[in-house]
C-alpha cells in the first residue's frame, strides 16, 4: 500500500483530471473543491477504520457520489462539459453516463491530458510548473508558494490566472490528435525539464521541499512515457537525466545537512536503482536522429555517474558535451558550467578566461554559483585574496542558509 | 476488564486535505497504540455531521444539528480498562484535543 502521507499527492491530480473531464474545464475550480471535500470525507472514515487496501479505488467512488450530488444540484444553474451535457441532464442516463466516464479506461489518460492543458502556450513558463505541481500534483497553494519560495498571496495570484487562462480555453487537451499532441510535447518536456531543476538547483531552503518536486517531475515524465507518443528519444532523455541527476541527492548534503559540492561527495551514497535506470534510459533514447539538449545533458550526468572517484571523471568528455550543448543551446548557465569543465581539463586561468567570454553573463548576476566558480578558480590559481572578494559577492546572493553557510566556508578557505 | 465508550464531542473539522491526512494519521497512530496495548475493544465508527431528531409523543421529526458544533458527537471508540480512572487516563492521548474537543468517558452499564 501506498504511504498515507502521500495519499492526496498521488491521488488528487487524477481525481481533479477526471472530473475536469466531466465538468468541463471551466469548472476546474468545482472539480477540485469536490476532490478536497471527497478527501476530507474518506480520511474522517479512515481515521477510525484504517485505510483500504485500494484507497484509490475508493477515493475515486467518494468523488464519484460527491459529483453526483453536484451535478444534481447544479444542472440548471451550470452547464458542464459540452460533449456530456444532454446525458448528465437526464436522470436516465447520468449514473451510468458518470460510471462509464470514470472508469479506469476512461480515466487512464486524464494525468496526460491535464498535463498537456497545464502547458497551454497563453500560460508562462514559470505558472505552467506551478499548476502542475498544484492541479496534479496536490501542491497546496502554501506548498507551491514554499517550492518556489514566492508569498501566499503571489503564488495564488498567479495560479488563479493560470486557471482562468485555461478556463477560458474551453476544453482540456485532446491527447488523442496525434498532431497537437507532438506540436505540444515540447512544452510539456520543458516545463517537467524546469520543475526538476527548480527542485535540483531551486532556492527552497529545506531539501526535503526539494526532493518532493524531483520526486514529482520523475513520477510526470514516467505519465509521459507512459503514452506512445509521449515516449519519444527526448522524452527518454529527459527522464535519463532526472534519474541521473536525482541519484545524486542523498550524497548532495552530509550527516549536518550542509552542501557538499559533487567533488566531496560520498559517491556509495549515490543511489544505484536510478543510476542503472537512467543508463537504461539514456541507451534508450540514442534511436532516432534527434539530438536535444535532455540527451547532451543527461550524457554529462552520466560522465559523472561513470566516475568512481571524483578524479577519475573524463573532462574531456564533459567538455565535449558541454561545447555540444553550447551549439543548441548556448545559455550563460551552460556556459559557466562549461568553463568549469574546461579549467578541470586544462587549469584555473584558461576556465577564468572562458568565464569571461561568457556571453549576456548579467543574466548571471542573481546566481551566487556564479562568483562563486570565479572565486573557486581564482583559488586554485593561487589568488586567495580576490577568491575571497568573490565568495563574499556569492554570499550577498545566497538564498537560503545552507547555502550561506557553504559560502562562509569556501570564502574563510581563502588564507593568503 | 471493564468496557467504556469514548464519544468524541467537537473538534474543528480540517480545513484541507492535507490538514485531513495529517489528522487521520494521529488518529490512526493513537487507535493503533491502543490496539497494541489491549485496550481498543472496537476502534468504532466516525458519525455524518448530519441528521435528524425525533421527539416528543407526536414523533415530531427535526433536522440536525441538535447541538451546538462544540458537543456535537462526532464518532465513538470501545475501550477496555481496569476503571473509569484508567479509561479517563487512556482518552489522553486523543488528537480531538489539539483540534480543541473534548472526549467523554462512558462506562457501558454492567449488571
Amino acid at each position: 500500500m501506498e504511504p498515507v502521507e502521500s495519499l492526496f499527492r498521488r491521488e488528487s491530480g487524477r481525481m481533479v483530471a477526471a472530473l475536469t473531464r466531466v465538468f468541463g474545464v471551466h469548472n476546474l475550480s468545482l472539480a477540485e473543491d469536490v476532490v478536497q471535500e471527497s478527501f476530507c470525507r474518506a480520511m474522517e472514515v479512515w481515521k477510525f477504520r484504517g485505510v483500504p487496501d485500494n484507497p484509490s479505488a475508493w477515493l475515486m467512488t467518494v468523488a464519484k457520489n460527491r459529483a453526483l450530488d453536484v451535478l444534481r444540484r447544479e444542472r440548471t444553474a451550470r452547464t458542464f462539459a459540452p460533449e456530456l451535457t444532454r446525458l448528465l441532464e437526464s436522470e436516465w442516463t447520468l449514473v451510468p453516463t458518470l460510471d462509464e466516464q470514470l472508469s479506469p479506461p476512461a480515466i487512464a489518460d486524464d494525468l496526460l491530458r491535464m498535463m498537456f492543458s497545464c502547458c497551454d502556450p497563453q500560460v508562462s513558463e514559470e505558472s505552467q510548473i506551478a499548476l502542475m505541481l498544484h492541479i496534479l500534483c496536490g501542491f497546496s497553494v502554501d506548498e507551491a508558494a514554499g517550492a518556489f519560495v514566492a508569498t501566499h498571496a503571489a503564488m495564488e495570484k498567479r495560479l488563479t490566472r493560470a486557471k482562468k487562462v485555461l478556463a477560458q480555453s474551453k476544453r482540456l487537451f485532446d491527447v488523442a490528435d496525434a498532431q497537437g499532441f507532438s506540436s505540444r510535447l515540447p512544452a510539456v518536456q520543458r516545463a517537467l525539464y524546469l520543475l526538476f531543476n527548480e527542485g535540483y538547483h531551486g532556492a527552497s531552503p529545506e531539501f526535503a521541499v526539494r526532493n518532493e518536486l524531483c520526486q514529482e517531475a520523475l513520477r510526470l515524465v514516467a505519465v509521459l512515457q507512459g503514452h506512445p507518443l509521449g515516449a519519444t528519444p527526448a522524452t527518454d532523455a529527459l527522464a535519463a537525466l532526472m534519474c541521473l541527476d536525482a541519484a545524486r541527492l542523498p550524497a548532495r548534503t552530509d550527516s549536518a545537512g550542509e552542501l557538499l559540492p559533487l567533488a566531496d561527495q560520498d559517491r556509495s551514497r549515490w543511489n544505484r536503482d536510478l543510476l542503472i535506470e537512467g543508463e537504461r534510459l539514456l541507451q534508450r533514447s540514442a534511436r532516432g536522429p534527434e539530438l536535444t539538449p535532455y540527451h547532451l545533458e543527461a550524457a554529462i550526468a552520466w560522465v559523472h555517474a561513470n566516475a568512481a572517484r571524483a578524479e577519475d571523471t573524463e573532462w574531456s568528455q564533459i567538455v565535449e558535451l558541454y561545447d555540444m550543448l553550447m551549439a543548441v543551446r548556448p545559455t550563460p548557465v551552460v556556459a559557466l558550467n562549461r568553463a568549469i569543465a574546461l579549467a578541470q581539463l586544462h587549469g584555473p586561468e584558461l576556465g577564468l578566461e572562458a568565464i569571461d567570454a561568457i556571453e549576456h553573463r548579467e543574466r548571471l548576476a542573481r546566481y551566487p554559483f556564479f562568483p562563486a566558480a570565479i572565486g573557486e578558480l581564482e583559488l586554485r590559481a593561487g589568488r586567495p585574496a580576490s577568491a575571497r572578494r568573490h565568495f563574499r559577492d556569492a554570499l550577498r546572493l545566497a538564498r537560503n542558509p545552507a547555502e550561506r553557510r557553504f559560502l562562509e566556508q569556501r570564502a574563510s578557505a581563502c588564507v593568503s | 476488564m471493564n468496557e467504556y465508550v469514548f464519544l468524541y464531542r467537537g473538534g474543528s473539522r480540517p480545513a484541507s486535505p492535507q490538514e485531513a491526512q495529517s489528522v487521520m494519521q494521529q488518529w490512526m497512530a493513537w487507535l493503533q497504540d491502543l490496539a497494541k496495548r489491549g485496550h481498543l475493544k472496537d476502534q468504532g465508527q466516525p458519525l455524518d455531521p448530519t441528521g435528524k431528531v425525533v421527539a416528543g409523543k407526536a414523533m415530531t421529526i427535526t433536522d440536525g444539528p441538535f447541538a451546538e458544533a462544540k458537543d456535537l458527537v462526532g464518532g465513538y471508540s470501545l475501550v477496555n480498562a481496569s476503571d473509569l480512572a484508567e479509561a479517563a487516563e487512556l482518552s489522553k492521548g486523543c488528537p480531538i484535543f489539539e483540534r480543541g474537543g473534548a472526549v467523554e468517558v462512558r462506562p457501558i452499564m454492567k449488571m
